[in-house]
């Protein structure tokens, strides 16, 4: 019996390991490259086009944790996560957080509407018509939803925010956030 | 009614299957004959009764019976009827179903066929099979039964995916499945060679047919899928390394590289555990391949069941499976003893080294299949791994391979004369390097690897054909006497000439098609023209259009070319009402000098409409070479040692025959005794 | 879970709605034009997760060949633009991945395995002769071989001698 013969099996083995531990991975979470890196430059119009609506100055000045959430008037899953976002902008004052949001590639009269329709959660909106701060962000789709901290990006979440990943997810990331650096 | 029923079925085939499993394995080992002998008809059984559970669902999705969950799910009674039958399988849990159904049937087949094989070895390839079978019946019933009804029985069924709404992709998983489960019977085989600790050229005789079988079934079902992804996707590609195209072609290259390690074993009864290894390697590439469209590990677009559930039974079982037969073959591959020796330039080292780089190339596509998982699970780094770099490593890999098989088929078992070889083939060298050159010069230098790539495709065209001449004496004997040579040789001749004359064929017009296709992509005004090529393209009107299921926009563009062609061309973007998807129905003009593609796209305005042209030179060679690859595995398998000889009779034969010094005497033997046969046959 | 469904059907009808389009942008400097063409079948169309840009008709794979087209013109490397999709994208937007310690199974593997492998084969292929094996040609057949090499015999023998020590 020689030791040759064994190698297939530990072979498979190996790769038996690697498929076991690919399993419990989840394939589409895709990985940000932006993570702790700092917010891009940017100055977006507002939606009724009367002036700057979100600038990387802006967030980059604000006091609180930031949450910036991309979103569109034409995106399915965004109608699905609104709900759960005008409940986090209820709740954004006891929380010390502010909510923006980036329409993206969609007409701004259209996102008024919508807005307009289902409420506004955002304090304030910037217009990214040509979706190209979307692509400085990192962004692959709407709804997606940055939380950001003395202007560095800490955490990026794809897809909606629904059901309870608010108080699942958000929200402790947003505690430990405002915990760091505190004794 | 008929779902219960369906289901009943398939919990009796299990209990078949488990008996098929059982019983003939004890059989052999205490050489009870009762026992083996019952093998086979629970194999019959086992396979009629998965018939019954497969018929019972296709009826559910027939009568469209929308209280089964999976008929609700995928189907619409709105359907046209080939694709509520092809929906049975075009689902997670009717492709097992159809997965199992097939691995009864070989089963069956195996136990119909291999009645003259030694009693011991039967009834342990059967109990193999069975074993295998076991696992899916249980996956199958335990987490993704066919036949759960729905408590809601809803009006309508949520109808299918409209690309799958295809004639070409309805039989496109049928025969890659063929294919996928034919590999089980090498698989059997090589673990009741190991438990029996013997494999001899008669085991041989019996895996080859097998595993050519699934060989072409696999390829048709490779070829049938590239076709409809060349017509259905809209943008000319055929192939994108997607990790599903890829669980598909490992299974593929394993099992060429075990077809022709089978000839070896059977003509020199040497390689033995190499070909005991690569029988269960290219099973166990089936079920990997099972296991990655199943779990959805690996993201990809066709992946149509994503349940990590599923995925972790499967996992279990391919670990059992496939590490328990390496486990058997590390212990046990020490008994197969080696026979007939070779010179390092023979044929057998000429199979050997074509081998070594197919089992290369199925690693490349294993690793790089492989890579983002493991990227991610020991590093923490997303990576992807996709076309470029399969395309680069492949263009180099497969360089070599394809000049060792332009010279292997001249070398004779045993020790060839390579000088001599060569000499023969000087003309067909300097050709293939003329072809490099003067494509060069035709390209202004600008593409090297293309060059060199139709450089050595003609060579082993060339090379083939001069075999094939060389074989028949053409221009040396009379040319009437080398047609009635032609028509006298064997299948097994033919098969190979027919493969690898087939498989140059396609790489001609795999270089051309990659190399130097045209696109042009514009929006047209209707009444404008645009140029590609030596054609004129004009957009002359585009009209709305109503199909049975979906709406459509047809545009009616006008071509002509410099060599005076003229056609009209129909171009289609349909959407879906059910799902509001998109497909694209290009227009492809084939002709034997390449396609030209016509697509439309989306309205860009009063009038406008984006439009997008390729032209694909020498496309259909690609097809018509794999097609004539497909044609020779069919030859090869009618081949008279394989239709007449059952191994048994096979073995004396040979001993008679077998008195002849080396291999090219025992052949010669062969055909004469061929031709003495036949003429007698006339005679009567 | 319900809720699950909905959403992933309704993310899947925001990406498949999109009919093919044409870009019309295109560079008119055909050289340029390839260039980027080259540099988009590199690029992973994120949104689509197998296909690369250049095929692709999501609108992010829209804007992203648009942006790799804008820097060709702007005169840029295509290392340069590369590193502009990495550093927001990550690695993972490449379909050819970078040489780095983590990729060197992937890049040096192949040969590696053609190495050890053709190795393997080597030694199996030599040590096969050098066992005893039988005088393989018959005194007739020798008579033959002369014959058809025209009476060269001896220097062949030589070389045949290699294999049958």
């Amino acid at each position: 019996m020689s030791i040759r013969r064994f190698l297939p099996l530990l072979v498979f083995i190996g790769l038996f390991i690697a498929l076991m531990v690919g399993l419990s991975l989840n394939p589409r979470e895709i990985p940000s490259a932006r993570i702790n890196k700092s917010v891009p430059e940017f100055s977006l119009p507002s939606l009724k086009g009367d002036g700057v609506g979100l600038s990387s100055e802006i967030i980059k000045n604000s006091k609180k944790i930031v949450l910036v959430n991309f979103f569109a008037s034409w995106c399915g899953a965004c109608r699905i996560e609104h709900p759960f976002l005008m409940k986090l902008s209820k709740m954004s004052k006891a929380n010390g957080i502010v909510l923006y949001g980036i329409s993206y590639k969609d007409k701004p009269a259209n996102s008024l509407t919508f807005l307009n329709k289902f409420g506004n959660p955002y304090v304030r909106v910037g217009v990214d018509l040509k979706g190209r701060t979307a692509i400085n962000f990192g962004v692959t789709g709407t709804p997606e939803t940055y939380i950001i901290k003395n202007g560095i990006i800490r955490y990026q979440h794809i897809g909606p925010i629904y059901g309870t990943q608010i108080k699942d997810m958000i929200l402790p990331m947003i505690k430990k956030l405002q915990q760091e650096g505190k004794p | 009614m008929i779902a219960e029923l369906g289901h009943f079925s398939l919990v009796l085939a299990l209990g078949l299957a488990i008996i098929q499993a059982i019983l003939p394995m004890i059989g052999a080992a205490r050489q009870d004959d009762r026992m083996m002998m019952l093998g086979r008809p629970a194999a019959y059984g086992q396979f009629l009764f998965c018939l019954l559970a497969f018929l019972a669902l296709t009826y559910s999705y027939i009568i469209s019976d929308f209280s089964v969950t999976v008929v609700a799910e995928n189907s619409n009674s709105l359907k046209p009827l080939l694709y509520k039958i092809s929906g049975v399988w075009g689902n997670h849990e009717g492709s097992i179903l159809l997965w199992v159904l097939l691995l009864a049937l070989y089963s069956a087949l195996v136990a119909f066929f291999g009645r003259k094989l030694p009693k011991s070895l039967h009834a342990r390839v059967l109990s193999v099979q069975a074993l295998v079978g076991v696992g899916f019946y249980l996956f199958m019933l335990l987490t993704s039964n066919p036949f759960n009804r729905l408590i809601n029985i809803p009006i309508e069924g949520n109808g299918m995916n409209p690309l799958l709404q295809d004639p070409g992709l309805a039989f496109h998983p049928p025969f890659l499945y063929l294919g996928y489960v034919g590999l089980s019977v090498a698989f059997s085989f090589a673990i009741a060679a190991l438990i029996e600790g013997r494999v001899d050229p008669a085991w041989a005789r019996w895996v080859r047919p097998w595993t050519l079988l699934a060989w072409v079934f696999l390829s048709i079902g490779i070829v049938v899928g590239s076709i409809w992804a060349y017509y259905e996707l809209g943008w000319g590609g055929w192939w994108g390394w997607d990790p599903v195209e890829n669980a598909s072609f490992m299974p593929w290259l394993v099992a060429t590289a075990l077809v022709h390690s089978a000839i070896v074993v059977e003509k020199r009864n040497t390689l033995k555990s190499w070909t005991v290894l690569l029988a269960i390697i290219a099973f166990s590439f089936s079920l990997l391949g099972t296991f990655i469209v199943r779990s959805g590990i690996l993201t990809s677009v066709h992946a149509f069941a994503v349940d990590p559930r599923r995925g972790m039974f499967i996992l279990l079982f391919l670990g059992l499976v496939i590490g328990g037969s390496f486990l058997l073959f590390a212990i046990r591959s020490d008994k197969l003893r080696t026979g007939g020796l070779f010179a390092p330039i023979s044929r057998e080292s000429g199979l050997v080294i074509n081998n070594l780089f197919l089992s290369v190339a199925a690693a490349v596509v294993l690793y790089g299949t492989m890579h983002p998982l493991l990227s991610d699970a020991l590093f923490g780094i997303k990576s992807s791994v996709g076309a470029p770099f399969f395309n680069l490593v492949f263009s180099w890999l497969m360089i070599p391979l394809v000049m060792i098989m332009g010279l292997g088929v001249h070398l004779r078992w045993k020790r060839a004369d390579i000088k001599g070889i060569l000499q023969r083939l000087r003309v067909i060298i300097g050709l293939s390097f003329l072809a490099i050159l003067m494509t060069l010069y035709a390209t202004r230098g600008g593409d090297i690897m293309s060059s060199v790539w139709l450089g050595i495709s003609v060579w082993l065209l060339l090379s083939m054909l001069q075999e094939l001449g060389h074989r028949i004496k053409l221009f040396q004997v009379p040319f009437r006497n080398s047609m009635s040579r032609l028509r006298r040789q064997p299948r097994s001749v033919w098969g190979m000439s027919l493969g690898h004359i087939g498989f140059a064929i396609a790489l001609i017009g795999i270089v051309f098609s990659a190399s130097w296709n045209l696109e042009v992509q514009k929006v047209l005004k209707i009444g404008q023209s645009l140029n590609i090529g030596a054609y004129t393209v004009t957009l002359k009107n585009v009209i709305p259009v109503a199909g049975p299921n979906y709406s459509a926009i047809r545009g009616i563009v006008d071509v002509t070319s410099k060599n005076g062609e003229h056609y009209t061309a129909y171009p289609e973007s349909r959407t879906y009402i059910t799902s509001a998807t998109t497909t694209t129905e290009g227009d492809i003009k084939t002709s034997l000098s390449g396609d030209l593609f016509i697509v439309i796209g989306q309205n860009e305005g009063q009038d406008m409409w984006g439009m997008r042209i390729y032209y694909k030179p020498m496309q259909i060679w690609l097809w018509i070479g794999a097609l004539i690859m497909v044609l020779g595995g069919f030859m090869s398998l009618t081949d008279r040692r394989y239709r007449v000889g059952s191994p048994e009779n096979r073995k004396t034969r040979n001993g008679k025959a077998g008195s002849g010094k080396t291999g090219n005497a025992k052949t010669a033997n062969k055909a004469s005794q061929r031709s003495k046969t036949r003429k007698e046959a006339h005679v009567h | 879970m319900r809720l699950f469904v909905v959403i992933i059907y309704l993310m899947a009808l925001t990406l498949s709605a999109n009919a093919i389009g044409v870009d019309k942008a295109r560079l008119a400097d055909p050289a340029q034009e390839a260039r980027a063409y080259n540099i988009m079948t590199q690029l992973r169309c994120l949104v689509c997760q197998n296909e690369s840009i250049a095929e692709s008709d999501a609108s992010l794979a829209q804007d992203l060949r648009a942006i790799v087209r804008q820097q060709v013109k702007a005169g840029k490397t295509d290392a340069e633009i590369i590193h502009f999709m990495t550093s927001r994208y990550g690695d993972w937007i490449l379909l050819k991945p970078p040489l780095k310690p983590t990729t060197i199974v992937l890049w040096f593997g192949p040969l590696a395995l053609l190495l050890i492998g053709g190795f393997m084969v080597f030694r199996y292929i030599r040590q096969n002769p050098e066992t005893d094996m039988e005088d393989p040609l018959t005194a007739d057949e020798k008579k033959r071989l002369k014959k058809i090499l025209g009476g060269k015999m001896p220097k062949n023998k030589d070389h045949l001698g290699d294999y049958m020590s």
